[in-house]
């Protein structure tokens, strides 16, 4: 037995096909790698464009920092450099790459320094590697430069060393995507020489920092890092040719990694972690988090958002769980996905806790079985900023007074009954008041409801009287024990209100999707579902959404609007862009955050299918990461839903290329057979006659003289039919409505068919009410000679054929019968197709005289059907209604 | 008779139709002129002073309907219009611009040379101002003089419109004549009265003249275009 031929994974190697064409599309990104500044990436970067622009490549200068640097400077000389844009920004002018008038310019290859760089606010994008995809997108060539420790899941790695942390960053993925990595090496030693010169360009803010950074050990690992990550790189490169060729799988079997993520600053660390163990496995891995039985607050659930993005952004996949326990949940999932290894952080809470609560970990690592539980250092978190994760509103004066009021009242019920009780029993009127207060208003008033409670008591009630001074120490107690109630009481009611109101929301969130989801059902078409998504975005948040889908040149309009804010020139073109690039933009995101607007794209398959703009209705009111979920979930749920309608209306519109096609060949059939016949007729007779016909008598002469005629009218008929039924379906057709006796149309038919009939004998039944008819003479004549001439053909010669006409109130009824063969059963519909034919038609007008009929009939707002005769035959009823008006 | 044959202008763009018609009508006692385009029309019609003008209705450099109206400024010369099926608006256009008659094509001959008699005797009629007292169309006797109408020998009563009805189309046997052109002659012009009067009244005559109303033997209809009374002439 053979071994099977070693053949590439079909997967794999469409995945690879595919990204090679993305490739080919995008234009190429050349990155100039570098572990720290100083090493000559711009130079070496200027050195190569030189080299291009002398073998004559259009290669322009988008932005080059020289740092003052004359080496670099004179590399500058000769080479095109795009003018940059100037920013004015706190009361000092950047200048930033000029990404419209790259665009404009459109150069082969353009030259960007800095491809971590923060841009200033104000222009498109919040970060020059957003410039740089874009210009990729536009097919320009980009070459750039980069540190290592600006790559995003380098950025812990790199902190740790060096201790300093750089907040400029690029995400792995445009690491990733960069086609050419070139790495600018330079030995730590001439680094630091360089640095001793002064050749090294370190920002002043940054001077702090440099004596940390530029250490001889932190240079020598950050080298090593940098190798290192090219290495990885370049081992993609080999994998997917490895791939691409079939070479021997050296894929470890199904790695499969999951991490456990929550709010915690930490859980940054252990997704970046993760990728970098799921790089080193070649592991598809997914951050998870379990949603828990108690609600997160505002700061918390922003941060688990950007968390989860993070891990997005980093390649993985995100899930979102629920479940008391989180540790049964995380495992659950990770054994449904056959999951090698689990990552959690290392906890920071006490001991104390884990005794109460029970330990997450030690129930995770007992209960994992198979699954490898890899516990990583949290690091140090720096203690979050306390802020108040109340998201409820500001407690207002009015509420300490309210408060305060409620005191009063208990104070005065108390001072009411003070000769019945005794003072304990007082005390529990307080509480009364403490309770009412915890239950109505916000935290500080609470607190302060049980402070002045406890201050009355005191006051008015404990001895001595009217003072504050206390005579019994016990009552220290009792003061103590009313505000731990108040206390306790109105944290109870925060989180009972904290608790409702994510289930509100939650609740209003599946209502939106659910309405919309209901909507969509019954949409039949995209700009329906356009209607639906604005409909349902616009209850959901407070402002107006406008659904934009592309029309068929490209451009984009509005298919649904609802809420007042029209859109303006500026909306729209961050909703072109969105468009475009298949990216969130606008308000609350990092592309183009100064527009008024929001915009998400629709998407479904990678297909661009339009895109939601959302407008706040207070201006700059960005959404929180709940509703942005919300909108994102709508969008998806909507796009899925266009998918489909323009699925439906592309299959609706094959199945009628397919008929229009069938309806061709039968044309084409029909023409052939029906134009053809007469003509060769017509040639053959006349042929025959042709040069005085010697040796034909005059008989045979007539007979050739009479098909030569007959013939000719046959295919006079066959193209006044084609010109009919091009009008009736081109739409051209034109009712000129007049009042006109019925008689005088079965007249004028019947005197265009005179010839046609023969002896034929033709009954007409005209009923003396009839009133005049409201139609176009020549067309309804036209309907009449096509069913009668239908008759003639199909009924066997000397069988009558029958015209009547009858009114009733609403319409007129005209009947064409014969007693031919009938109509198959069946077929009553079908015959009234085109190019259909009855069985045994002989002559025949290409079968389009029934539906030139129907075309005209329905065009004068009436019907014709086709029945089977009593005592065998074929009627034909046209009903034509009575219009008002009509003339005695 | 004049004794030589009448000299007939047909202006027709399409060569194979030229051919055809010479070959048919210099076959029979006519003479022809040719002419391609509505210009050249003109032309033939100013130095040849045909007795008869056949017009195509779709000419490259005009339209033969304008054409009519500008020989109609200057000559009585009867007009024959030839035009294409399913153009009863032109048809109309050209009658009422003051053509004589129309053929649709294809057409047969015969059909052809019994409008170009109509055409020619109506000329002549009128050219004598002193016309016949009498018209007989088979069964069907106009008296103009005694203003009666009998079919088949038995008188047929009429009233005063449908009398000026039939004697207008009698008048003009053999000839089409539309809608409008009834309107303003019959009811005179200036009338309220709408199309639909006219249909209205021709069905009642045709009630009583005609033997079958719905397959009418005297007055035929053109759809579209109008009425015509069956040409003596024939049968």
């Amino acid at each position: 037995m053979t071994e099977p031929a070693s053949r590439p994974d079909p997967d794999a190697l469409l995945k690879r096909v595919e990204e090679a064409e993305a490739k080919r599309a995008r234009a190429r990104l050349k990155i100039f790698f570098g572990f720290a500044p100083g090493v000559g990436k711009t130079y070496a970067m200027l050195e190569a464009a030189r080299r291009l622009r002398a073998q004559g490549a259009d290669v322009v200068v988008g932005c080059i920092e020289t740092h003052g640097r004359p080496e670099t400077a004179a590399l500058l000389e000769g080479l095109e450099i795009l003018p940059r844009r100037e920013v004015a920004h706190r009361g000092i002018v950047l200048h930033e790459l000029d990404l419209d008038r790259a665009l404009a310019r459109k150069p082969a290859i353009l030259l960007v320094d800095e491809l971590a760089h923060t841009n200033a606010p104000g222009l498109r994008h919040a970060k020059r590697w957003q410039d740089v995809l874009d210009l990729l997108d536009e097919g320009i060539e980009v070459h750039a430069t980069l540190n290592v420790q600006h790559v995003e899941s380098l950025n812990d790695v790199v902190a740790q060393i060096t201790t300093v942390r750089v907040r400029e960053t690029i995400p792995d993925a445009v690491l990733e995507r960069a086609d050419e990595i070139e790495l600018i090496d330079l030995p730590a030693e001439d680094l630091l020489a360089r640095l001793r010169e002064g050749k090294v360009y370190i920002p002043d803010q940054a001077a702090r920092a440099r004596d940390n950074f530029f250490r001889r050990g932190n240079l020598l690992a950050l080298r090593e890092i940098a190798l290192r990550r090219t290495a990885d790189l370049v081992d993609v490169d080999v994998r997917a040719y490895r791939e691409e060729h079939g070479i021997g799988a050296t894929w470890p079997a199904g790695e499969r990694i999951v991490v456990g993520v929550g709010p915690s600053p930490s859980s940054a660390r252990l997704i970046r972690a993760a990728r970098r163990m799921a790089e080193g496995l070649r592991a598809p891995w997914t951050a998870v988090w379990v949603d828990g039985p108690t609600p997160l607050g505002r700061a918390d659930r922003e941060r688990l958002e950007a968390h989860l993005r993070l891990a997005e952004s980093l390649g993985g996949g995100i899930a979102r769980l629920s479940g008391d326990r989180a540790a049964e949940a995380i495992l659950t999932f990770a054994r449904r996905h056959n999951a090698t290894r689990l990552i959690v952080g290392k906890p920071t809470h006490s001991r104390l806790r884990d005794l109460v609560y029970g330990s997450f970990l030690d129930e995770l690592v007992r209960r994992s079985g198979g699954v490898d539980v890899h516990v990583i250092a949290g690091g140090k978190v720096e203690p979050l900023p306390r802020e108040s994760d109340e998201p409820e509103r500001e407690a207002a004066w009015p509420d300490y007074f309210w408060a305060a009021e409620i005191v009063a009242l208990g104070t005065a019920v108390a001072a009411a009954v003070d000769r019945f009780l005794a003072l304990p029993d007082v005390v529990m009127v307080y509480l009364v008041a403490i309770m009412i207060s915890a239950a109505r208003v916000g935290r500080g008033p609470s607190v302060f409801a049980a402070a002045l409670s406890v201050a009355a008591y005191d006051f008015f009630f404990v001895p001595p009287r009217y003072t504050f001074a206390v005579s019994d120490t016990r009552h220290i107690l009792t003061f103590g024990m009313m505000f731990a109630v108040g206390l306790l009481l109105s944290e109870m009611n925060r989180r009972v209100r904290a608790r409702e109101r994510e289930s509100r929301s939650r609740e209003a969130n599946s209502a939106a999707l659910y309405a919309l989801a209901k909507d969509l059902g019954a949409a039949a078409d995209a700009a329906s579902v356009a209607r639906a998504i604005a409909l349902r975005a616009a209850e959901a948040f407070d402002g107006a959404v406008a659904v934009l889908l592309p029309e068929s040149d490209g451009t984009l309009s509005e298919a649904a609007r609802f809420g007042d804010a029209a859109l303006d020139a500026r909306d729209r073109g961050v909703a072109r862009w969105v468009h475009e690039h298949g990216r969130a933009a606008g308000l609350g995101t990092d592309t183009l955050p100064g527009s008024r607007a929001s915009c998400v794209p629709l998407r479904a398959e990678g297909r661009a299918l339009g895109v939601i703009v959302f407008v706040p209705r207070a201006a700059g009111h960005a959404q929180d990461a709940e509703q942005r979920r919300l909108l994102e979930a709508l969008a998806q749920q909507g796009a899925l839903a266009i998918e489909r309608a323009t699925l439906a209306s592309d299959a609706e519109a094959a199945q009628l290329r397919a008929r229009t096609e069938e309806m061709r060949s039968s044309l084409l059939s029909s023409v052939s057979h029906d134009l053809r016949t007469p003509l060769a007729a017509i040639e053959g007779a006349a042929s025959a006659l042709r040069g005085g016909a010697p040796g034909l008598d005059a008989g045979a002469r007539g007979e050739l003289v009479e098909t030569i005629y007959e013939e000719s009218a046959r295919l006079e008929r066959l193209v006044g039919n084609l010109l009919e039924m091009t009008r009736v379906e081109s739409g051209s057709i034109e009712v000129k409505r007049e009042w006109v006796p019925l008689e005088e149309i079965v007249g004028a038919a019947l005197d265009r068919l005179e010839r046609h009939l023969g002896a034929r004998p033709v009954l007409t039944a005209l009923a003396d009410d009839l009133p005049l008819v409201s139609a176009d003479p020549t067309l309804l004549e036209q309907v009449l000679v096509n069913l009668v001439d239908n008759a003639i053909k199909h009924a066997p010669g000397g069988t009558p054929i029958e015209v009547s006409a009858r009114a009733t109130p609403g319409s007129v009824v005209i009947e064409v019968a014969d007693r031919g063969p009938g109509i198959p059963p069946g077929e009553e519909e079908t015959i009234f197709r085109k190019f259909r034919r009855g069985a045994g038609a002989a002559a025949s007008g290409g079968g389009l005289g029934l539906a030139i009929c129907r075309g005209i009939v329905e065009a004068h707002g009436g019907t014709i059907r086709a029945l089977r005769r009593e005592g065998g035959g074929a009627v034909f009823s046209i009903v034509i209604p009575r219009p008002p008006g009509e003339p005695s | 008779m004049s004794g030589v044959d009448p000299l007939v202008l047909l202006i027709e763009d399409e060569p194979q139709m030229r051919r055809f018609l010479r070959a048919a009508l210099t076959a029979r006692p006519y003479r022809l002129v040719e002419a391609a385009t509505a210009a050249e029309g003109m032309i033939a019609a100013t130095s040849h002073n045909p007795e008869l003008i056949l017009l195509d209705l779709g000419l490259p450099d005009g339209d033969g309907i304008e054409l009519t109206r500008r020989l109609r400024t200057w000559t009585a010369v009867p007009i024959v219009v030839i035009s294409a099926r399913g153009r009863e608006a032109d048809k109309v256009e050209a009658l009422d611009a003051g053509a004589d008659d129309y053929v649709t094509k294809p057409f047969g001959l015969d059909e052809l040379l019994a409008r170009m008699r109509v055409a020619l005797r109506h000329a002549r009629l009128s050219a004598s101002a002193n016309p016949e007292p009498v018209v007989t169309i088979g069964s069907l006797r106009v008296d103009f003089e005694s203003r009666e109408a009998s079919v088949e020998g038995r008188p047929v009563r009429l009233t005063p419109i449908e009398w000026r009805l039939l004697a207008y189309l009698a008048r003009h046997a053999g000839k089409v004549l539309t809608h409008g052109q009834i309107l303003k002659d019959v009811w005179g012009a200036g009338t309220s009265a709408e199309p639909h009067h006219v249909r209205v009244h021709m069905a009642s005559l045709r009630k009583k003249i005609e033997p079958d109303p719905a397959r009418p033997r005297f007055i035929r209809t053109e759809p579209g275009v109008g009425y015509r009374l069956r040409d003596p002439e024939t049968p």
